[in-house]
């Protein structure tokens, strides 16, 4: 489903980890990572994990921090919540830009 | 009693709703805590009385987002609640706590717990801060939807306690028709119906507040600022060692001069002979060498309850993560570390903030490293012995500079032990860091003082159980057999330890370590700091460490010290450390893991150190 979803708003697709601070958008998929990029923990359990944050498709993302060094982690609203999480999980977080 | 009559209630929620304070609310002192069969995790249990004197039984479980578990933790909740714990029935009624100012993910929650087909109720704990807020609630809505009684609590001034207790005696009652149990792993489309579901409910239910809290975001735009808030995360570690060091050593001094009165009052009213030796060198003494760190342990613990209970433990994670990260820790240790540079008990305690096992056991095994206070003494003695007071680059003094460099040296090493586990033990990429960041709160005393109530005790009664019969050991191996009539030398030398000290020589000789060391690290078994006093004893001077240090100088090569400081750093010898983590993992494989590696570590230390200053031509 994660390509699809890519493929079906060409351009305006980002993943949250690449965005900075100030940045605001609408949660169109939340991927299951592919081979390295889910690290020590399986693709599956990643993609869970996500979701029971609350990074589910639809929710309003806006990212608040980063950490002090390479800008990682990063502080992001989900919804109401707070959360913070490291860049590389949020590459499987994709996202419209909200318009205003 | 008949403790299976009353009906048993469980606190599930997420991390930071107020579960505990509930539970310590409703259960007042009535409660106590142990550990689950086989597991680690501590169980709480306590009861709680309505006012027509039924009664509760409440437990309180580790937060979760969900039942399907990610930790050991989490793991307890799920088969506490499914009843799949060993002589564990599955709770009457489950309270599901809620953030009322944070519905989105509690809910989601909730509804998978119905399909556990136990009694629900849905709790909307710190109601006033939602009330504050202009969050509007539609109670009955959200009971319908749930299909379970819906109440409001304010867990920390005790309000819609009663009530609370009401619906739950009364769920208990009707336990007769229990739904079937459905529960099942859910895989990814589950948890997104059930984030539909949840999200349908917060819409019809629950008016966004009309005044947001916006304190939070801005302490966020300081706290989290990368530069300032690394100062000011600098700043606090700065007070905390302060007040660690500087504020407790009256205290300090006052514990000292307390067990000092006790053992002197006790060798005046027992008979001379081994009945006095055991009460005053064996139990007095030994007590007393590891209560003099409770005012420490004390300080570090408020502090430490001050930063999490006003959520801001979490912000100092998030700015330490990549730090710690490079060495292969989670941000999370941060804290845990840190209170190991006072005592790694408390450090090894503080753990258990950290989710994932692996990351926790790393962090258990390289706690030790930090330069703990009881290590204090022994550099201070051996430093002021051996070490010239001479300034070096005009100003900095070569005995602070040595000092320093044996802290560096601890801290280099843990980064380097944990990089090295990591490598080895469990190789592979890291565990992801996912963390929310609660809103900031003002920290309640009452609760405050309960929690510091409960780490002292657990400290205490901790020398009590576990140290306490190894001080014996120790005292009774330096004590038999007495040295024979006109002996020469110190009476330690005839003692089973001074047959071990001799005996294990040749071992030692490789770095740099005479007898008279050997045998003082064997009573400096039970605790670093005696090693001091052992040395006090095999060199027979009396109590003054002057004394001694001028014997020491005297006596000791300097690549000998030099060794023996060395060994220090990363000496395993702490018997409290070894009893605390056999009990946070459960077994004797991980202390014994890290006794192994830590004597070796130790040993390879002292080794390279003499080598070196005696190429230098310090021997
Ligand atoms: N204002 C307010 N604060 C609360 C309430 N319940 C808990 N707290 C505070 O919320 C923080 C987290 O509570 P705690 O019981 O540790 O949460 P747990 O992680 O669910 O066990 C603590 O600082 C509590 O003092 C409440 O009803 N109102
Ligand atoms: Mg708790």
């Amino acid at each position: 489903m994660s390509s699809d979803a890519l493929r079906a708003a060409p351009g305006s697709a980002v993943r949250l980890g690449d965005m900075q601070p100030g940045f605001r958008g609408v949660i169109v998929a939340v991927r299951r990572p592919s081979g390295s990029a889910a690290g020590a923990t399986d693709p599956e359990e990643l993609e869970l994990r996500l979701l029971e944050f609350g990074f589910v498709e639809g929710a309003r993302v806006e990212v608040l921090h980063e950490g002090p060094i390479g800008g990682d982690p990063i502080a992001v609203r989900v919804d109401d919540m707070r959360v913070a999480l490291r860049r590389n999980e949020a590459m499987n977080v994709i996202l419209t830009e909200a318009s205003a | 009693m008949n403790l299976s009559a009353i009906p048993t209630v469980a606190l599930v929620g997420n991390p930071n709703c107020g579960k505990t304070a509930l539970f310590n609310a409703l259960t007042g002192s009535r409660q106590k805590v142990a550990n689950y069969a086989g597991v680690t995790v501590e169980k709480k249990e306590g009861l709680a009385e309505l006012p027509d004197g039924r009664r509760l039984r409440i437990v309180d479980l580790p937060g979760t987002y969900s039942l399907r578990a990610r930790s050991p933790d989490e793991a307890v909740t799920r088969d506490a609640v499914l009843g799949r714990l060993p002589g564990e029935p599955a709770p009457d009624v489950i309270l599901c706590v809620a953030d009322a100012t944070n519905l989105g993910l509690v809910l989601r929650l909730a509804l998978e717990l119905k399909t556990t087909g136990r009694p629900l109720v849905f709790v909307l704990n710190m109601i006033d801060i939602a009330e504050r807020q202009g969050i509007e609630i539609d109670v009955d809505a959200l009971s319908r939807a749930l299909g379970a009684p819906v109440t409001a609590t304010v867990a920390t001034r005790r309000r819609g306690l009663d009530t609370l207790l009401e619906i739950a005696a009364a769920q208990a009652a009707g336990t007769s028709d229990l739904g079937p149990d459905l529960w099942r792993e859910p895989s990814a489309a589950d948890v997104r119906n059930a984030h539909r579901a949840a999200r349908d409910l917060m819409r019809s239910a629950v008016r966004p507040p009309s005044r947001p809290d916006t304190l939070t975001g801005r302490l966020d735009g300081v706290l989290l600022h990368p530069a300032a808030g690394l100062l000011i995360l600098l700043g606090l570690l700065f007070l905390m060692f302060q007040a660690v060091f500087a504020w407790a050593a009256p205290l300090q001094d006052l514990t000292e001069a307390g067990f000092a009165a006790l053992g002197a009052a006790a060798t005046a009213g027992l008979p001379t002979g081994w009945m006095q030796g055991l009460v005053v060198d064996g139990l007095i003494a030994g007590v007393g060498s590891v209560l003099v760190f409770l005012p420490q342990i004390l300080l570090l613990f408020v502090f430490i309850l001050l930063l999490e209970d006003s959520g801001y433990m979490a912000r100092a994670a998030f700015l330490m993560d990549r730090i710690m990260g490079g060495a292969g820790l989670h941000g999370r240790a941060f804290i845990p570390l840190l209170s190991s540079f006072a005592c790694a008990v408390p450090g090894i305690m503080s753990t258990r903030v950290i989710d994932n096992r692996r990351d926790r056991l790393t962090t258990i095994l390289t706690a030790p490293l930090m330069t703990c206070s009881a290590r204090i003494p022994v550099y201070t003695l051996i430093i002021g012995a051996l070490i010239p007071e001479r300034t070096v680059g005009g100003f900095l003094s070569l005995q602070g500079l040595v000092m320093f460099g044996l802290y560096a040296a601890g801290i280099l090493s843990a980064l380097a032990v944990a990089f090295v586990i990591r490598k080895v033990l469990w190789r592979g990429g890291s565990e992801p860091f996912m963390m929310q960041l609660p809103d900031y709160k003002i920290p309640d005393p009452v609760n405050l003082l309960r929690n510091l109530g409960q780490k002292a005790w657990a400290f205490i009664s901790r020398a009590g159980r576990i140290i306490l019969p190894l001080m014996v050991l120790v005292w009774a191996l330096s004590t038999w057999p007495s040295a024979p009539e006109g002996a020469e030398g110190p009476a330690i030398a005839y003692s089973a330890a001074g047959r071990i000290g001799h005996w294990l020589e040749p071992v030692f000789a490789p770095i740099g370590f005479s007898w008279e060391m050997v045998v003082a690290l064997i009573p400096g078994m039970a605790a670093r700091e005696v090693a001091v006093a052992a040395l006090g004893a095999i060199y027979a001077v009396g109590g003054a460490e002057g004394d001694l240090a001028g014997v020491l100088s005297r006596q000791w090569p300097l690549a000998s010290g030099l060794a023996f400081l060395a060994w220090y750093v990363f000496a395993p010898q702490c018997v409290a450390t070894l009893a605390v983590v056999r009990r946070e993992t459960g077994g004797w494989v991980w202390p014994g893991i890290m006794f192994a590696y830590m004597l070796a570590l130790a040993y390879l230390a002292a080794f390279i150190v003499h080598h070196v200053a005696v190429a230098f031509g310090l021997g």
